[in-house]
């Protein structure tokens, strides 16, 4: 369990190819501003270097941005990978996921999707519930 | 002393009388006749063009109509490109998928997921023969948007091309191939700032020399203001960057006022109606000075900012999809009043998928409606004069002003080094991070409202029917490139691509070359940006944010 007053350690990343960053740096500063630890890793992250990251900074958490309709593989991916790792910390998604691929994802392990228009509040919101879920 | 040149009407007059005018009455709706140009000099057409370029502006000619397309394979993207044709498109533009445009193939680990998802995916000169298969290269304007590997895709074109009788010499159209933009912006890079810049001085004195018809950059802002940026800082950095190519082919030995006349520029349209107008307006001003004053352009042609325009995809929003069409509508008037060259208009359902085929047309239909319906091309400029566009217009330019200032002094007197400084330092990707977290902090906090997202939120019946690619296309795209890897000649291949390499040793010897010799063997993509990757080493952008 974690303990919900340490402050929470987030790791963003890109995943892939997609060099779309507004957002996630948004999400980012949106995180840092409510007192989370933000480990960006950047642009052309694979699984393993963030599977990497998220042992070495000990996070709580990782949030991946997605653009580029990849989501249904790179998605199910890093899930696997984690698991691979033995890491039990939980995935975000943010981006653009349509409605109809909602499901596959959260079958696929995904604990939470953050849509476009998503506030700060339902950013942090989410962050700090599948935290303390996990 | 008088003669009809120290009249500035009268040598408006003389320049409109000499062009020719497209076949339609220039009267309102109601029979009303209108002037084709109102107010003040400099006019339309005259130096420093803040009116526009041309005397007679869209009287002669509307505005190219030239929406973006790609997806899935070649075949998927050869349909929608006959579709548009058909529908009253007049110029085609490529989008490719994320591996094509960071020169990655099919099969590269790299591109698991992406493929064909968010454009055509191309690899060898077989795809690209197939996405052109049935147009008539030299009867269309052909736009693709790439840059890492715009010189690959631009030896592929030209091959294509050939292999079908039409001469390099014949192609119009334009190449992104604007990797400044990319280090600030788009992130779309392989090779560091330096030696990507000799690809593209390469590519300049190439499509000079051999292809008069082609423009080498367009110089973007469009994905600096995507990234975040302001209107202002959208422009600086834009023309900015056009300076620092600019200078980098004066620094090879180029002369200003022939490849000056072949580089054009790619703005965005927002929905600050006024604002945007204002910036397009600064920058043909700003560009004209210039090019003339600092780069000693004599012939005006090579002072024009000529400027596609599209309207802004970061603006769409997913809730409400439908109310995009007048978020679109709007940009794109914005566009016209502003002068643009051509023009893309974003389809509703964007933010979350690439278009349908129905909201493509929806698209395209709302700029015909404001070309042929509103009569604002019966004008040149119309809104020139009005004080409020007058002063936007000169605020623009004030704050880039600032922005070249800044640079000139990072680069110690040449703006190419102060960009260059800037994507070392951080600043360029800096500034447009602060200002989206400003823009969305705004948002967040009710001082804007995004009508649809934190305000009238109410109807939101879900979304329209998106356009899906499934795995299959993948799957399928991989195949075909292990079926052209089996056929081809692997020694024409492997010799092509170590001349290559030889090539990117030495920087007196032209790229473009030995690439158009290694695409046709049909080596990939991927193996020519690799035999040059060899030399030139990759980017890896610092993570900041």
């Amino acid at each position: 369990m974690t303990d919900k007053t340490e402050q929470i350690r987030i790791v963003l990343a890109k995943l892939g190819l997609d060099g779309h960053d507004r957002g996630i740096k948004v999400v980012a500063r949106m995180l840092r501003d409510a007192g989370m630890e933000v480990i960006y890793l950047g642009l052309r992250q694979t699984t393993d270097s963030i599977v990497a990251a998220v042992e070495q900074e000990d996070a709580d958490v990782v949030g991946l941005s997605m653009h580029n309709a990849g989501h249904l593989t790179l998605a199910p991916a890093m899930v696997e990978a984690l698991r691979q790792g033995d890491i039990d910390v939980p995935l975000i998604v943010g981006g653009i996921v349509p409605d109809a691929d909602v499901e596959a994802l959260e079958q696929a392990g995904v604990a939470a999707i953050l849509g476009p228009g998503a506030s700060a509040e339902e950013v942090v919101a989410t962050v700090r519930s599948v935290v303390s879920e996990a | 002393m008088s003669d009809a040149n120290d009249d500035p009407q009268q040598r408006w007059q003389a320049a409109y009388d000499a062009s020719k005018l497209r076949d339609v009455p220039f009267e309102t709706m109601s029979g009303v006749p209108v002037d084709a140009v109102y107010g003040d000099g400099p006019y339309p057409g005259e130096y420093p063009f803040t009116r526009g370029i041309h005397a007679s502006m869209y009287r002669s000619r509307l505005w190219t109509m030239r929406m973006f397309a790609g997806f899935g394979t070649a075949e998927d993207t050869n349909g929608r490109f006959k579709e548009l044709l058909g529908a009253g498109g007049t110029g085609l533009s490529t989008a490719f998928d994320m591996p094509t445009l960071m020169g990655r193939d099919s099969d590269s680990p790299w591109s698991l997921g992406e493929v064909g998802r968010a454009g055509v995916a191309i690899d060898t000169l077989s795809d690209m023969e197939d996405l052109f298969a049935d147009i008539d290269l030299a009867g269309v304007s052909t736009s693709m948007t790439i840059n890492g590997p715009a010189a690959t895709a631009l030896a592929m074109y030209l091959s294509v091309a050939e292999k079908n009788g039409v001469a390099r010499s014949q192609l119009g159209g334009t190449i992104q191939n604007d990797i400044l933009k990319e280090y600030q912006a788009q992130k779309e890079y392989i090779y560091p700032p330096r030696p990507s810049m000799r690809i593209v001085t390469d590519m300049v004195r190439f499509t000079t020399a051999e292809m008069p018809r082609w423009n080498p950059v367009s110089i973007s802002g469009y994905h600096i203001r995507e990234a975040g940026a302001t209107a202002a800082e959208e422009l600086a950095f834009t023309l900015a960057n056009g300076f620092a190519y600019v200078e980098a082919a004066l620094a090879a030995g180029e002369d200003v006022d022939t490849f000056g006349k072949r580089l054009s520029f790619f703005f965005n349209s927002h929905s600050d109606f006024f604002e945007e107008i204002g910036k397009f307006r600064a920058a043909r001003r700003i560009w004209a000075r210039w090019m003339k004053e600092r780069y000693g352009a004599t012939d005006e042609r090579a002072m024009l900012c000529r400027f596609h325009t599209q309207t802004a995809g970061v603006s769409l929003t997913a809730q409400q999809p439908e109310i995009n069409i007048a978020r679109v509508a709007i940009q794109a008037l914005a566009g016209a009043l502003g002068g643009t060259q051509s023009l893309h208009t974003d389809s509703y359902d964007e933010a979350l998928a690439l278009p349908s085929d129905k909201a493509a047309r929806i698209a395209l239909r709302t700029q015909q409606i404001v070309a042929h319906e509103t009569g604002v091309v019966n004008v040149a400029d119309p809104l020139g004069g009005a004080p409020f566009i007058e002063w936007m217009t000169d605020e623009m330019e004030r704050q880039a002003e600032d922005v070249f200032a800044k640079l000139d002094d990072m680069g110690n007197g040449s703006i190419l080094e102060g960009v260059y400084a800037g994507i070392e330092n951080g600043y360029f990707v800096g500034e447009i991070a602060d200002s989206a977290y400003r823009f969305e902090r705004e948002v967040n906090a009710g001082r804007r409202i995004i009508v649809g997202v934190n305000g009238f939120t109410d109807g939101d019946d879900g979304e329209a029917n998106l356009l899906r690619i499934d795995q299959a296309t993948e799957d399928y795209q991989r195949k075909r490139l292990d079926t052209v890897k089996r056929e081809r000649n692997q020694v024409a291949v492997d010799e092509s691509l170590a001349s290559l390499t030889a090539a990117a040793t030495d920087t007196n010897t032209n790229l473009m070359p030995p690439i158009i010799e290694a695409v046709r063997t049909y080596a990939t993509l991927e193996e020519v940006a690799m035999a040059m990757e060899q030399v030139f080493g990759t980017y890896v952008e610092k993570a900041i944010v």
